[in-house]
Parts: C-alpha cells; structure tokens; sequence
C-alpha cells in the first residue's frame, strides 16, 4: 500500500496572550509569557491559583449566540481556531467533496468546566447525591460527551467524512494530528481539519492537580511561573486554548494551488504501562516513540534540527524528556535547540500538542526556534540546549514535536519542509 | 518474529490482517461470554428499572444495569481504588477477553507489540460526581489524588495498558455510541501498521445520578416506565432508547501472529467505513449510513449479497429507524430485504461506545453457534426488513455487517469474516 503524503495548508490557533495566529507567534518569538491569576474564578484556597488564559470574546469572533449557548468554551476555541485555518489553507469547503472530508479533534477533559458549573445547580452546591434533574441547563447533554468536539467542528464546516474526538490525556492534541495524518496518508480523507482545544480552567481540575501537586504553588509571581527545565522549577501551570491544523493529501493540496507550509512525516505512539502519572528516568517509551517517527519520516535523529519539547516543567518529566531525547538523538541532541513553549502559554493539557505542532509549523515557517521563557538556571540533570528566554534564528528542515500523558501515553510527531520551498 | 519484520514479511504475501482472537464481556445480561450468549440467544431482556443509588426520582426509569459484579474476583484493589465504574469494567473484561483468548505474559514477545484502544463516550462520571461533592460540599482540599486519573476518558486505556504491561501503541476514541466501531478499525489499522496484538473495546458506565441528568437532554432517550415498552425500534411503538451500563473487549491480533501462538483464528475484522451527517439529523443519516455501508463493504471486498446477517443500529426513534432500513435498502439492494436484521441490544440497552463492540462480540459468538440472536421487546416490525424476532434463527452466518450510529451525528459499518479471511481470488 502506498503512502501519500501528508501536507499542513493551513494553521488556526486560540492561545493565551492573543487570539489568533500572529498574536500567537507575537508572544512566542518576544518571548513573553501569558501565566497570571486566575481570573475566570476566585482561586482563593487553592494551592494553585495561577494560569494562562484566554481573553476570549466570542461575538468577537463570528460565533452567534446560539452558536455560544450550545457550545462550551473549548469548543468555541476550536471553531475559531478551525475557521482561522481554513481560511489561512484558502480551502472552499463547497468545492471539495465533503464524504472526503475529515475532522479529528482532541481533547483531554472535554466539557468538565460546564459539567461542573451545572453540577453546582442540580446538587445545590454539593449538598445532594440524588440531584435534581429540574435545576440543569440546556444543551448539558452536550457537555457529558466529548464527541460534540469534533461533531461542532465537523458540522459547522460541512465534513461528512470520518469525524472523531481522540482523548488520550496530554497527548491527545499530538494523537489527534496523528489519525489525521495516517488517514490521509492511507487514502480515507483528502483533506482533514486536526487539532484539539481544551478549556480546563475551573475548580475542579484545578483541584484535582493540587491533589497530586502536580501544578505550579508559585502564586506571588504567575508571569515567571512556569520554569521549564530550570533547577527551580515546580510543577505546570495550568493553560487553555485550541489549535487547528489543515491537513491535506499534498498532490490534492497542489492540484487546487495551495501554499504548503510543511508536511506531516512521521508519527508514532507509545505506552509506558509504568504509571498513571508517574514516568521513568530513562524515557524508553518516548524514545521509542522517537525512533518510530523517524523511522517513518526516513529520518536519522541527526537530521532533526529543533525539538518542540513537552516541557510542562514538573521535575520528573523534564528529566525524563531530556533522557528519551538523548537516547534517541545520541550526540546530535547537545547541538540540537529543544525549547517549550508551555513557558509562555502554560499546559492547556489535551490542546496543548495541537498548538505546539502550529508553533512548530510557524517556526519553520519564519526559520526562528521559539525560546523557553523563565529559563535562569541551569538543572545538571537537564543539561541540553534549552533556547534561553529568547528566540533565535536557524535552519529549520525536520522538526520533532514530543508529548507526554496521564495514562501513561509517549507521542512523537516529525514536521519536514516540503521540497519546492517553503512558504 | 517481532511486528516490523513481520510487516515486511507480508509485503509480498499481501496485507497484515486483524483477527479477533478473544471476548470479554461485562453486560447487564452478566459477566463473561457464556452467561452473555445464553441470555442473548434465549432472547432474553435484561432492561429493567434503575436502581442505582440517587437515582430513584430521576425521570429515567428504565436502563441496563450491570448487576452482580464484584470487579474484585479479577482485578487488584489498588487498580479499582483509584478507577471509577466504567474502568472497573473495562479491567475486568480486559481479563476476561485475555483468558479468552488464551493470551498470557508468555505470548508477549515485546511489550511494544501489544496496543490499547478504547472507546469512551462519557468517562467516569459516578467518582466525577463523587469528588465534585467533596469540592462543594466540603472544600478544596478533600478532592482526592485519583481524580485526575479517574474521570478522564482515556483512563481504561492507561489502566489496561499498565496492569498488563502493553505498551504498544495506545489509544482512545472519545465518542458517541459509532466511535465502538471506529475504535476497532483504529486497532485495525495498528495490527496493519505493525502491532501484533491490540486489547480493543469500550466500557461505559453512565447511571450515576449526574450522568442521568445530562443524558435527559437528549431528545431520543426513553422515558418509558415499562421495561419491556421502553426500547422497541422498528415498530410503531418506537419511542426512543433505554441506556445501559458495561461492554465489550476484544483481543484483536495479526492473523499470523495468532496462529504462530496456536491460537483459534475467530473471525477477521474485513472492512470499516465511517461518515457523519450531524446529531439528531436521523433523515439525514441515512445517506450518511450508506456511505459508510458501501466503504465497509468495499474494503472488506464484500458483495452486497455476501452479508449473512445485519446487527442493527437500531435506536428505537421513529425516523432513525426508517432511515436506517432505507440506507440498507440504498447500500445493498434487493439483499436488504432477504438478510436477516438483528438488534440484541433491546436486550441489555444502548451501552453507548460499548454497544456496537457487543455486537460484534455477539456476531462472533453467532457465527460459531449457527445461530442468530433474537430482538427482545420487537413485534410488528413496520420497515421492510426481516427483523428476526421473538425466537433466536439457525443460519450459517459468515460475514456479519454492524452498524452504529451516535447522538452526535456519527455513523459507521464494519464487516466481520467467519475465521481468518484473507480478501482472496475467490472473491
């Protein structure tokens, strides 16, 4: 069976610090962060009471009320991100032939921040466990299931092709590109709207990561919070956003004269079926997960010129992700920039793979490694090329994107730039 | 031989092939496949009132209820303490499905080469609404550390992945009830790709009292007090679906992987096609459905008249139903009105992601018994098919086409071969 190959046409990102992608990139090539208190409720008493949020006016971006009742925030995001990337790949739905027509979405926590605020109603603030049907809100139903993610996307843009939610925890944003890829690799779709949003910013998630002190306690000062890689770092900070990615058979993308920004060339998963939240010192199954893609891509680690790190900046999994890359890159690793943009945007948990491949297509696309923000000082555990708080200029070919997940999951995405130049 | 060289083995003999090796189930007809097949093939329902805590005054009165299960006969504490409901079942049949298959730690020859994929429509929605109490109810600092593990749709997955020590590549589907189906193509393709073997099914638990009160937004769920008025599709009694609790698991391997190990090749996953046409557009689905019927059937190199038997998708809504047996008639012809429809799942009601996986569970059982299941609750079926109803019908069923369709607006068709089928000259 042949392959085809897989092209990115177009990007659409709702992040922290800016909707929309050249706001995005504005933040990551400054290098400013987007880390404050929370503000979308009253934090106080939680160990944890910073994030990186969205200033998101819906009407602002074309979605009318009904649009915004029936919807939840991350489904919002991902409508204006999805409407940004059609419109950035030049793509005419009408014209295509919508039974070829995919959308593949990721989320990790779906409609939790409704689920919750409806919850409070029908349980009058948690006094009952029998609650009372009669106090919930329209469209819940919508809510309790994940798969409206990808069906709002998939309707709003008249795909009837193969639509499907992935949620595979915080590799969800890197495994939802990943079908994509493989099913326009394999023929099913011609063209495939891939991405993941996430809106978890509420009490109980926040609660839940207290829990396990998983998330930054660095309240007095949100803007350098999030120190990914640095000896001081303690734990993520909470993010939000979505990000699409248009993906598109390449001679299907030059037979309608679309600019390709890069293709997809590899992708692999794996489980470490170790912990649930625990991870190795040695990072094999990331590795392997590397190995896999570049096998893919036909690629030699040597030939990766930046790595997109996962870099949430919890002390096991900054250790664990610069061992994975080292096993798989060897000597090549030390010269390679590895930065994570989760420094600026914070940890938007399922979304945040999607808006990092879109970093990385925007970073081939102006040939500049976006930094880690709030790097300062060195962990001799974590001894690579982390792209020190501000961003530089280099040769992007094969970039590498990597994530890491509750559950366990290890994903690994390889990003090339298509012959023929770039965009 | 590990999977890559496999793969490159078979570049010359044709494609790697999907084979279901192994079933488990938890259902509310009962634990494990004998018990299931019995009550499936006498035709038996187990529908009845819902009984779970908190639930009593809630406007669903009739649901599938897994009943009688101690997740502790087969699965660890320390994994059930910290998994809701809906992963208790997903373990337990997991290890069900495993001994099925006769697949042990021996059979293993990487860990890398053995896969998870689940379908997950609503997650943990009872140890959700548990720590949502505790934060509400008492503060902050008495939601537990497992909630972060618990509640999100894709702990099965991570759960089965580390109590067996798979760490191939793993997956979730997080989606309506179609993502069942979709969910096994997905290990489908991963068997074709290069993974030898791939633990693949859902397991839903959704009869929380907070999850009843979202499902109540849906407009196609029954409201029926009687059990066996509640979930009647294809007549004109139709008023809706009755939910239910528990799934499916299947092993699912490369054909050659399997009989390397002497395992008995049951059935072989042939074609998968999905569509989508929009929630609640039932008129629509039918085109939808077809699509996806006739993209199953091609890549399963299956004719229309090849299919033995239909496992329906069968939502008990009026127009849903209409539109199905007209997208059956639209994909296979004249065929659609000779082969014999079925729909178990009246039985033990819509397990959402886990309903079409039991079906396929079913039509694997329903090949090897000769013997196609029963309806329960369907009389006077009013579409122009032949429902097979009351009693259960010999056959020699040996392609079987199962369809699914989700509140969300999805649709899809697998095609399942009797044995290990290779798309041959024959055909």
């Amino acid at each position: 069976m042949t392959r085809r190959r897989v092209a990115v046409t177009g990007i659409g990102v709702v992040a922290p610090g800016g909707i929309g992608v050249p706001q995005f990139w504005g933040l990551l090539s400054d290098g400013r962060t987007a880390t404050r208190r929370i503000s979308l409720f009253d934090p106080a008493g939680l160990r944890s009471q910073i994030a990186a949020e969205c200033d998101f006016d819906p009407s602002e971006h074309g979605l009318d009320l009904a649009t915004v009742q029936r919807c939840d925030r991350y489904v919002q995001f991902a409508l204006v991100a999805a409407a940004e990337a059609v419109r950035d790949a030049n793509l005419d739905m009408a014209r295509e032939d919508p039974w070829r027509a995919g959308a593949t979405l990721g989320t990790a926590v779906g409609g939790t921040t409704r689920l919750e605020h409806d919850y409070v109603l029908v349980s009058e603030r948690g006094s009952r466990w029998d609650v009372d049907d009669r106090r919930a809100q329209p469209h819940l139903e919508r809510a309790f299931t994940p798969a409206t993610l990808s069906s709002a996307v998939a309707e709003e843009f008249g795909v009837h092709g193969p639509v499907q939610t992935v949620s595979t925890g915080c590799t969800s944003g890197l495994d939802a590109v990943g079908y994509a890829y493989h099913a326009v690799a394999e023929g099913r779709v011609d063209v495939c709207l891939a991405g993941a949003a996430d809106s978890p910013i509420s009490p109980i998630t926040m609660a839940c990561f207290d829990a396990i002190k998983a998330t930054s306690p660095n309240n007095d000062d949100p803007a350098h919070a999030s120190r990914p890689f640095d000896a001081e770092r303690n734990g993520f900070v909470m993010g939000e956003g979505a990000a699409v990615l248009v993906l598109e058979d390449l001679e299907h993308a030059r037979a309608r004269g679309a600019d390709v920004y890069c293709e997809i060339s590899g992708y692999a998963t794996f489980g470490n079926a170790y912990h649930m939240t625990g991870l190795t010192k040695e990072g094999l199954e990331m590795a392997r997960a590397i190995d896999t893609a570049l096998g893919m891509a036909e690629l030699d680690g040597s030939a990766i010129d930046y790595v997109n790190a996962h870099g949430s900046g919890t002390q096991q999994n900054d250790r664990h992700e610069t061992a994975a890359v080292k096993r798989s890159l060897g000597e090549h690793a030390y010269a390679t920039p590895m930065s994570s943009i989760k420094s600026m945007v914070g940890h938007s948990l399922g979304a945040i793979g999607s808006i990092e491949l879109a970093a990385c297509v925007l970073a081939m696309a102006h040939q500049v490694v976006p930094p880690t923000a709030n790097y300062t000082t060195p962990d001799p555990e974590c001894d690579l090329d982390y792209v020190p708080r501000e961003a530089r200029e280099r040769t992007l070919r094969h970039v590498l994107s990597v994530g890491s997940g509750f559950g366990g999951f290890q994903s690994a995405v390889v990003l090339s730039g298509s012959e023929g130049g770039l965009r | 031989m590990s999977g890559p060289q496999r793969a490159r083995h078979h570049q010359q003999d044709g494609r790697r092939r999907a084979v279901v090796t192994g079933l488990g189930v938890v259902s509310p007809h009962g634990i494990g496949v004998e018990t299931f097949w019995k009550a499936v093939a006498d035709g038996t329902s187990s529908l009845g009132p819902v009984t779970r805590e908190g639930c009593e005054d809630m406007p669903l009165r009739v649901a599938g209820e897994v009943r009688g299960f101690d997740a502790a006969e087969t699965v660890e504490g320390r994994y059930l303490v910290q998994t809701d409901r809906f992963t208790h079942f997903a373990l337990s049949a997991t290890q069900l499905a495993l001994d099925d298959a006769r697949f042990g730690r021996a059979d293993v020859e990487s860990p890398f080469s053995v896969g998870v994929v689940t379908a997950a429509g609503s997650g943990g929605g009872e140890f959700g609404q548990r720590e949502l109490q505790n934060l509400w109810g008492q503060g902050s600092r008495y939601v537990g550390p497992y909630q972060s593990i618990a509640w999100f749709y894709a702990a099965s997955t991570g759960q089965i992945s580390i109590r067996n020590d798979f760490k191939g590549p793993c997956g979730v589907v997080a989606a309506d009830e179609a993502g069942g189906l979709d969910a096994l193509a997905h290990a489908a393709l991963s068997v074709r790709n290069g993974t030898d073997t791939v633990v693949c099914g859902a397991t839903e638990a959704p009869l929380a009292p907070y999850s009843i009160v979202c499902q109540l937004g849906y407009p196609e769920l029954s409201r029926a007090t009687e059990a066996d008025r509640a979930y009647r599709p294809f007549t004109s009694a139709a008023c809706g679906f009755a939910p239910a609790e528990g799934g499916a698991v299947l092993v699912v391997e490369e054909a050659e992987a399997a009989r390397d190990r002497g395992a008995e090749v049951r059935a072989t996953v042939a074609g998968h096609a999905a569509t989508f046409t929009g929630p609640s557009r039932w008129a629509e689905s039918r085109q939808g459905l077809a699509h996806a019927i006739e993209g199953a059937l091609a890549e399963a190199g299956c004719r229309p008249e090849e299919v033995d038997v239909v496992f329906a998708d069968a939502l008990g809504v009026p127009e849903a139903d209409r539109a199905e047996a007209l997208a059956l008639a639209d994909a296979l012809g004249a065929h659609a009105r000779r082969v014999p429809v079925t729909a178990p799942k009246t039985g033990t009601g819509r397990a959402y992601c886990a309903a079409p996986v039991l079906d396929v569970a079913t039509a694997v059982l329903a090949m090897e018994h000769g013997l196609i299941p029963p309806t329960p609750h369907v009389v006077d079926v009013c579409h122009d098919l032949d429902v097979v109803a009351g009693r259960a019908r010999p056959a020699e069923p040996r392609t079987a086409l199962i369809l699914g369709r989700g509140l969300m607006g999805s649709n899809s068709a697998l095609v399942l071969r009797q044995g290990d089928a290779a798309p041959s000259a024959d055909r």
